[in-house]
């Protein structure tokens, strides 16, 4: 399943529950407020950095170059997509799940 | 692939509007057919014709309106949800009793079912909210 | 062929209207003889809650109508046992939801089923359409 989370990590807990509840082989797109998550050295990044061991993570570039985020500042391996990358993971994984 | 899709928060206040067209685009670039666009709760405010943004910024009911006539799109309006916040066609205007409607173009209003009925028809639905 | 369809819930009810409008598809949806399920999770396991009085605040209490969901033939409703924990509440909080068991001569059971967010992930990852409000 794919899931998506729209919700900075830092003010709702939409990321920690989804990551609660993924299960292996699973993906999660970070996308609108989401991406925060994305970013390197916040409270919750150790968070996704686990999560990563078991799970693939993606992030929307446009979402992440609104916000002023560099893409130096994501962690190391969560894939950087675009409308066209979102487009072809939902087309990958059988259903998708938004965690609002 | 048929995808179909729930917007469930209304224009500029959520980015939801602009994420999923911008899904929406993509899918349809690629080849994809979109089912339908079913909106629901705030989401019925991406279908009124009053809305009238200032000049620098995008018209996201008209951008959905030309979607809709290019690609000859479903773009469904949930009646329960357009009546609690004051979104109108010609017949919904007439049966509660309205002085106008406020539909946009492309737009067409009808029950949850079609909700269901693009989950049951599409081989993918995705939600965009909030 | 039916599909499985999941109701995910995590939201608490009358701070915004996203509870309401779920039960409204889950209602609606029950016409279509789908495998329906409902998931309640996080701050949506408020949703079920007894006692919720509205008459001050002048909307609908429609906690009822949760009650009426095992006429629809909508009884697996999945409480998650973390979440209920987190905030300090038991099943003996919940509304009790029963439905009659057609397959058992009628007999009344509980349609709440609490689940570990483990479970829950594998009943999510079981689904064809998951709809989250």
């Amino acid at each position: 399943m794919l899931h998506t989370v729209n919700k900075s990590p830092l003010d709702r807990n939409a990321l920690e529950s989804c990551i609660k509840h993924v299960v292996q082989g699973s993906a999660v797109l970070l996308i609108e407020d989401g991406v925060y998550g994305a970013m390197q050295g916040t409270q919750k990044s150790p968070m996704v950095e686990s999560a990563m061991k078991e799970v693939s993570f993606y992030v929307i570039g446009p979402d992440l170059k609104a916000r002023g985020i560099d893409e130096s500042r994501v962690i190391d391996g969560i894939d950087i997509i675009d409308y066209n990358g979102f487009v072809d993971l939902v087309e990958e994984y059988d259903k998708t799940q938004s965690w609002l | 692939m048929k995808f179909s899709i729930l917007v469930s928060e209304g224009p500029y206040t959520h980015e939801a509007a602009d994420t999923a067209y911008n899904f929406t685009k993509a899918a349809l670039e690629k080849g994809h057919e979109i089912f339908r666009i079913f909106f629901y709760h705030d989401g019925v405010n991406n279908g009124t014709r009053l809305t009238t943004p200032p000049q620098d910024d995008r018209n996201i009911v008209n951008r959905w309106s030309a979607l809709a006539q290019e690609h000859d799109i479903d773009l469904v309006l949930c009646v329960a949800a357009a009546q609690r916040r004051g979104i109108a066609d010609a017949d919904e205007a007439r049966r509660n009793g309205k002085d106008a409607d406020n539909i946009a173009p492309g737009f067409r209003i009808s029950g949850l079912g079609q909700l269901i009925d693009a989950g049951i028809e599409s081989d993918r639905l995705i939600t965009f909210g909030d | 062929m039916s599909k499985r369809f999941l109701y995910v819930n995590r939201k608490a009810p009358y701070g915004t209207i996203y509870a309401l409008e779920s039960l409204e598809v889950v209602l609606i949806g029950a016409a279509f003889e789908q495998d329906v399920s409902l998931a309640f999770l996080d701050d949506g396991v408020f949703q079920l809650t007894r006692g919720q009085q509205t008459d001050e605040l002048g909307v609908k209490n429609f906690s009822p109508t949760y009650k009426a969901l095992g006429d629809y033939d909508v009884n697996k409703i999945y409480v998650e046992r973390e979440s209920l924990e987190a905030r300090g509440l038991t099943l003996d909080d919940l509304l009790p939801l029963t439905y009659e068991d057609e397959d058992d001569d009628w007999a009344e059971k509980d349609s709440i089923k609490l689940v570990s967010a483990a479970e829950l992930a594998e009943i999510m990852e079981a689904q064809d359409v998951v709809l989250s409000f």
